[in-house]
Parts: C-alpha cells; structure tokens; sequence
C-alpha cells in the first residue's frame, strides 16, 4: 500500500509540471492585460507601457516563466499584480470560506442522498421511489444560482430566518459561522443530492439481486440488516466515486455559490482574479486545484480497499 | 440520573440554539457601504480607478475641494495669495493638521504629493509644464512658482476626480510614481484598518478622532468634513442582485451605484431610500480611433457621428428617462462652460448627411471594427445601437463582443483594426472628470501623449492651451465653445448623452452629500 501511495504521490509532479506550463502560457496568450486594467480608464498609452514594464510583462514570455518557476521552486509563488499581498498570504486568507462550504455540504449531501438512494432502491418502483427520483432529475436540472436566490428570497427576505449573504471565520463565534453556511451549504448541495442518491439507488438495486443477498435473506436476517449490512457495503464503491467525483465537482460549484452568497472564498479569488488578469493568482490556484483533484483520486483508491478487502495495492 | 441528563441536554440546546441563532444587532455607527466595484488598488495617485479615488477621499485629504458649485474652495489650505503677475502662489496650511500617526502635515508633504501626482494626472502633467518651481517657505507655507501665467492652477489642485492631488507624507509620497505605495497614512478624515481589511471581502475605516474640520458647512467636496459615524465598512460583494437583497435585509446601508433594472425593486421598498447623490452624472462617449483606416480620414468620422443619435443610446442603455437627459455640451449641461453650440447633430441622426459624407469621402466598404463590452452592463448596450445607427448611415460594421479587460486591453493597439487593433470603442466617464477642456482627457490631440485613438490635431492643441492660461471666466468659456466645434468639426469623438445612477441607502442613514463622489463625512446612521 506505501509503495502505491508513493507512486501515485511521484506521479502528481510531471502532472503538475504540465499544468504549470499549459495554464502559463494559456494566460500569456489570453487577450486582457493586466497593466491596461491597473491603469484605469483614464491611463494613457504611456501610462499603460511603464506598469506593464513595472510588472515585466514586456519580458519575453520564456523570460517571465523562468522567474516564475525559479522562484515558485524556492516556495516563492509570488505577489499579486492589484492586491500587492504574497498570493500565499491571499490563497490562506480564503481557505477557510471555502473548505467550510465544501466540508458542511459534502456531509450535507452524504447524509441527505444516500438514505434516500438507498430507501429508493429498498421501494423500487413504488411512489417514494418516484418521488426521490423525481427529486433528483430536479436536483439536476436546476442551477445552483436558482437555488440560491430562491432560498434567500423565502428564508432571508421574506422570513428573516437567515443572512442574505456573507462569512463570519469560526473565531468569530460557532453561531455567526454556521448560520452563514446553511444557506449557500444547501444551495451547493441540491445537485449532489441528486447525483448521490440516483447511483446509490442503482448500485444497491444492483447489488439486491446478488446471490449473496438471496442467501442472507435465506437465512433468516432482518430486512434492515440485510440492506444496510449487506447491500449497502457492498454496493459501497461506486458510491464512493461518485463522492470523490463530487468533491471535484464542487471545488467549480463553489465560485457561483460565493458570488451569490457573496463568500470571500477561493472561488471569488479565482473568478476576481481571471477577469483582472491578476496572473499569479490564477496560476497558483489552478496548480491548487490539480494537486487537489489528484490528491481525491489517491484516497478514493485507498478507501475503495476499505470497503472492499477484495482489491489490493 | 435521568432527570440530570434531561436538564443538561436541554442546557447544551439552548446554548446551542443560542449560539446559531443570528446576532441581529450590529455595531452602532458602523456604515456599510458596497462601491460599484472591489477595491484592489489602495493607491489613488497609481490608477484612476474611482473605487480608489472613494477610498483616497476616506483617508487623505486635498488642499482645495470643489463645493456643491463645482467652485474651488481652500480646505487643507488656511489661506492663499496670488502674485499680482500671476506668476507666485502662495500656500498657507491650516493649523493643527496632522497624519494618522501624529506627526504634524508640513509643507514639505504637500510639495513631495503635488510632485509626484503630477508625474501621473493628465492635469498635473499640464500644470507642470507651467511650473517652474515649488519650494516650501516655512513649515506651514510654501510657494508654487509659474514660468507663465496659468488659468487652471486652482481648478487642478481642487480637481474632483481622478486622479485627485491626495495630500500624503513626505515618505510616502517619495515613492516612485510608476510604483503603489504601501504605507496607507493620511491625514483624512478616516483612518484604514491595514489589519482588519481584507481584500476581496471588506476595507475597514475608524473615524480619525484628531481630525479638525473647516468651520464652514459641508458643500460638495469641500467645507466641513464632520464624522459622524464611528466607522465605515466598504464590503466587496460584486453580484448585484446579492447587493440588492443585502440592503433589503438591511445587512449593509448604502449600494453605491444599483444597476438601473434593480431600482423600482429597490424604490418599492419602504426602507430604502433612492438617492441622486451625483447629480452631475456621467457622459456616454463614442470614440474613433484615428491612426487607422477609416477613421483616419475625419470626413468619414463626420459621417459616423452624422449617423448617431443620443436619445436612442440612452433608452437602450438607461431606458427610464427619470435616469437620462440628452444634452448638446461637451463639457456637460448645467456646467460653467457647458454650451449646445454645433451639436445638434448628435441630437439627431442624419443617414443621408452620413452617407453623402461617405461618398465624398470614398469609403470603401470596408466593415469598421466596433468593440462591444459584455461585462459594463451599462456600456453593453451601446455598440449594437451604433451598429445599427451606423449601418443605416451606409458603414459596415463588425462588432465584436469582449469582456471588459480585453477591450480596455485591446484598446492599446495601434495596429489595423483586421490586425488586432481596433476602430470605434464606447466608454463613459463621470461627468466631474470632463467639465473642461484640458480635465477632459479625450479633448487632447497630441498623438501618442493623448487618450487611447491618439487625434492629432495642432489647432485644437492651440485653443487648449489658450484656455489653460486664460484667467478670465467669461474668456475662458468662449475658448471652452470653441474647443467645442473644434472637436464636432472634425469629429474627435461623440458625447452620447448624459445619465445617471442613484444610490440606494436605508432610511435610517442621513446626510449623504450631493457630490461628484461617494463620501460618508456628515453621514448619519441611527437605530
């Protein structure tokens, strides 16, 4: 398993290396310059010529990649253009927004979709499964936008139960922090919801018609024990990719619900950074972003070995 | 043991009900306020960015101020002399003005921040062609020193808008004026909370206790800068329905500049209050570029502007003619040197004037490059009306849809325009920024130094220059007319029509002033 584990690690840095390369030249060849930006809209040419200069964006494009990788090499990932902060000090100031909305709706959507996939599966063809599924095609075809202005409509506005919009840090008070996560939480949740519990309910649909479960069943289990004991660990592994994949997922979910919820949070840093052509930012996120996503694949593989014993490293 | 355990349970759910449930109430005093955009860059001498413009005016402060008149009024300066050859001005400082830190404002400040704005204003650039020397007198007094008499010595030190002449310290204004400072201490009304601002989600103001204001009551920008908040919040939150359904649940105070769509929303509230805080408003501007072809050739631009009409700009754009106002003036309506001499043609349009003018002219058929902005919802509107205008005037038109960095990037090029570059691009600019011939940048036409299409043109240099070192007011406005048919004669640019923006606030917030910028001295907040 260390052997595995350290192989899949190795192989995260030609992966990264060739993120760093594409998305530094892609930026470079995007139209949008980040010295006319800075300068506003009453800057002349000149004015324009000197920031980009200041900024050395008039360096040849392999120039400026040297520097940027030599010193990204030395953990010096650099400062950015507008904010004149280290884009670490930026990245660690918004961190926390957005794993806490990824975290509360990660649970949220586990909690929610896979009892519900799998009381679908155990009622097959009745009404609860009807209507579960119903829910998940709405799950999926309406956008986390929608979502979010209608719950803020009826839970902010109309019955002032909620805030509208913003993040208060976990230091500020347990209260404060999570009354501000329950909106955009379920918000960024609904479609997971949808995607969990329909490949729950298929796999363990699946997995009831296994001899194993006939046998189990023959045996004289109760029915609970047979489907949650059973069916459900069994049925466990492409659950858990689905999972994994929506952790991917949600890492994109995440910039719409900030900018409706209005989080300070990776997202916005992103979607603020790539209209201002702040390039720092967006190289660092991104490279962020593939380390993550890799690093969601390797514990996907480990804890498939988890729940079943069969696969082996 | 049952009954301890019941007791306790139902403590730990009430405090922890307690602690979920939102605290309603928030700090008294504290103004929350969402600008029309983030506040990135902090400093105001660096960009003309108007959110750091707003944010120069909370912390520094200037040492004239137009007033609600748009007259030139002293504020930092207690008193002020003029040379009877008009050559020497001299500058007294007000007593007690201190930085942030407590150290005392000397002349030596202000001469350091005047020099290095003037490295960066295209009215500081003009006003030290002039400037032979400025030295300081005593710490208090010091003394601007012209190789000629100069006209607008006073309109540029008071000057409203971008970039205003900011009053920093010495060793802050030392800084190279092609680099951001970093040291944010001011002598302003407000002081900025490096620590508890956090960009991208908030920038934090404390009212400056040691502030002294004028004596005289607030007008415009100038009078007294009284604080009557204990603090001001600027909260970055860039979707406006989010900003919307902020005010309405009253988590912040004041949205600057709601888009038009959202304000009968917003109107039909009863807490909320709509707001004309900038009654000069902004100007809609089309702009030819003039080193490529066509629009090299100023018959064909003529014909361009022959085609348009500002009334059918504003009703695309704005819509509500609550919200709009067509209007001849350059130098905007109801302005000392506005006038609606030439401009009737922009009023209305004339397709076989427009295109009479292109077969004189020989154009070819060639379609002209129009960039279209996507992400200004107030500019996306636009290019299509002047495709459309244009089309009817016999061009042929290729707009093209960008966001806005790409066109404000685009917009360098000097290349064809089917070789990157560009022919027609619209922008807007706050009415304060244009009130004259030499604040408006897109008046200049010396080539390259000019704004973005670089006119060239030395008759209309000739007549600016007369203007800056005209003293005389009623001298000076038949100078700024003739300015005027100088830039229609040979279509420089198009003034598409003015509009304007209200804020919105909640009903519990007072004495926001009328102001060509948003600012929150005499701002009253109860409850």
């Amino acid at each position: 398993m260390l052997v595995f584990i350290s192989r899949r690690l190795l192989s995260t840095i030609p992966v990264l290396i060739f993120v760093a390369v594409f998305v530094f030249m892609l930026l470079r060849l995007t139209p949008g310059d980040p010295a006319a930006v800075i300068a506003g809209d009453n800057a002349t040419s000149d004015q324009v010529d000197a920031i980009r200069a200041k900024l050395g964006l008039d360096e040849p494009i392999w120039t400026q990649f040297y520097i940027w990788v030599s010193k990204a090499f030395a953990g010096d990932f650099g400062e950015s253009f507008f904010f004149k902060k280290t884009v670490a000090e930026l990245i660690a100031q918004r961190i926390q927004p957005t794993l806490s909305l990824a975290l509360c709706t990660l649970v949220l959507a586990v909690l929610i979709a896979v009892p519900l996939g799998v009381l679908a599966a155990a009622r097959q063809g009745s009404w609860t499964d009807r209507i579960v599924m119903g829910f998940s095609v709405l799950g999926f075809s309406v956008p986390a936008f929608v979502v979010g202005y209608l719950l803020i409509y009826i839970f902010a506005i109309q019955l002032g139960w909620l805030p509208v919009q913003g993040f208060r840090r976990i230091e500020e008070g347990f209260g404060e922090f999570i009354t501000r996560l329950i909106l955009p939480s379920i918000t960024l949740s609904v479609i997971y919801i949808a995607l969990i519990s329909r490949i729950t309910r298929a796999s363990v649909i699946e997995t009831l018609g296994e001899d194993y479960i006939r046998t189990a069943r023959a045996k004289g289990l109760p029915a609970r024990v047979v489907l949650l004991r059973h069916a459900l660990r069994n049925a466990a592994v492409p659950i858990i990719t689905v999972i994994g994949i929506g952790i991917a997922l949600l890492i994109g979910g995440v910039v719409v619900t900030e900018s409706v919820y209005n989080i300070p949070g990776i997202g916005r840093l992103t979607v603020d950074a790539v209209l201002a052509r702040d390039f720092p930012i967006i190289q660092v996120v991104i490279l962020m972003f593939s380390f993550v996503y890799v690093l969601i694949n390797l514990l996907i593989d480990i804890a498939y070995s988890f729940f079943d014993p069969r696969i082996r490293y | 043991m049952t009954v301890i355990r019941r007791t306790l349970m139902a403590g730990v759910a009430v405090a922890a009900l307690a602690a979920v449930l939102p605290a309603t109430a928030m700090a008294q005093g504290t103004l929350r306020v969402v600008q029309h955009g983030n506040l990135t860059v902090l400093d105001p001498i660096w960009t003309t960015a108007y959110v750091t413009r707003n944010h120069g005016y909370l912390i520094y402060d200037t040492l004239f101020s137009a007033d609600a008149k748009y007259a030139v009024k002293p504020q930092m300066v207690d008193k002020y002399d003029i040379s009877a050859d008009k050559l020497t001005y001299t500058f007294t400082l007000r007593d007690g003005l201190e930085w942030h830190d407590g150290a005392p404002v000397t002349s030596e400040d202000c001469i350091a921040s005047l020099n290095r704005w003037a490295k960066r204003d295209a009215m500081g650039l003009k006003l030290w062609d002039f400037v032979k020397e400025l030295k300081a007198v005593d710490a208090k007094t010091f003394q601007m020193v012209l190789k000629e008499p100069y006209g607008l010595v006073l309109d540029s030190l008071g000057k409203p808008s971008s970039q205003v002449p900011f009053m920093m310290p010495k060793r802050v204004a030392d800084t190279n004026a092609m680099e951001q400072i970093k040291d944010y201490i001011g002598s302003g009304p407000f002081i900025y909370q490096t620590r508890d601002s956090k960009p991208g989600e908030k920038h934090v103001y404390l009212k400056n206790p040691k502030y002294k204001p004028r004596a005289e009551p607030p007008s415009g920008l100038a009078g007294g800068k009284v604080v009557k908040l204990d603090k001001v919040e600027l909260v970055e939150m860039p979707d406006v329905q989010t900003q919307a359904n902020a005010l309405l649940a009253g988590e912040i105070d004041i949205v600057e500049a709601p888009p038009h769509d959202l304000l009968p929303t917003l109107k039909a509230d009863k807490n909320i209050v709509l707001q004309d805080w900038n009654p000069l408003g902004h100007q809609f501007i089309i702009r030819f570029n003039h080193v490529v072809k066509p629009f090299d050739n100023p018959k064909i631009r003529l014909a361009a502007l022959y085609a348009i009409n500002q009334e059918d700009y504003l009703k695309a754009t704005v819509g509500d003619p609550a919200y709009y106002k067509v209007c001849g003036a350059a130098f905007i309506c109801g302005t000392p040197f506005a006038t609606d001499k030439g401009s009737d043609f922009l009023l209305k349009s004339n397709f076989e004037r427009s295109k009479e003018l292109l077969k004189e002219a020989g154009y070819d058929g060639t379609p002209v490059v129009l960039m279209q902005s996507t992400t200004l919802p107030i500019l996306t509107n636009t290019a299509p009306v002047t495709k459309a205008l244009l089309e009817k005037g016999g061009f042929k038109v290729d707009m093209q849809s960008m966001d806005w960095q790409t066109l404000v990037s685009r917009r360098t090029k000097k290349d064809p325009a089917d070789k990157g570059g560009w022919n027609i691009l619209h922008t807007y600019s706050v009415s304060a920024d244009v009130l004259n011939p030499i604040a408006t940048s897109y008046m200049v036409a010396d080539g390259d130094k000019g704004w973005f299409g670089w006119p060239t043109d030395p008759e209309m240099e000739k007549l600016r220059a007369a203007f800056s070192k005209e003293t005389d007011l009623a001298k000076q406005k038949d100078l700024a007319e003739k300015v005027q048919l100088r830039a229609l004669e040979t279509a420089q640019y198009g003034w598409i029509g003015q509009w304007y923006g209200p804020g919105a606030r909640r009903t519990n917030i007072s004495g926001w002033l009328e102001a060509p910028v948003p600012v929150f001295w005499n701002i009253e907040k109860k409850g």
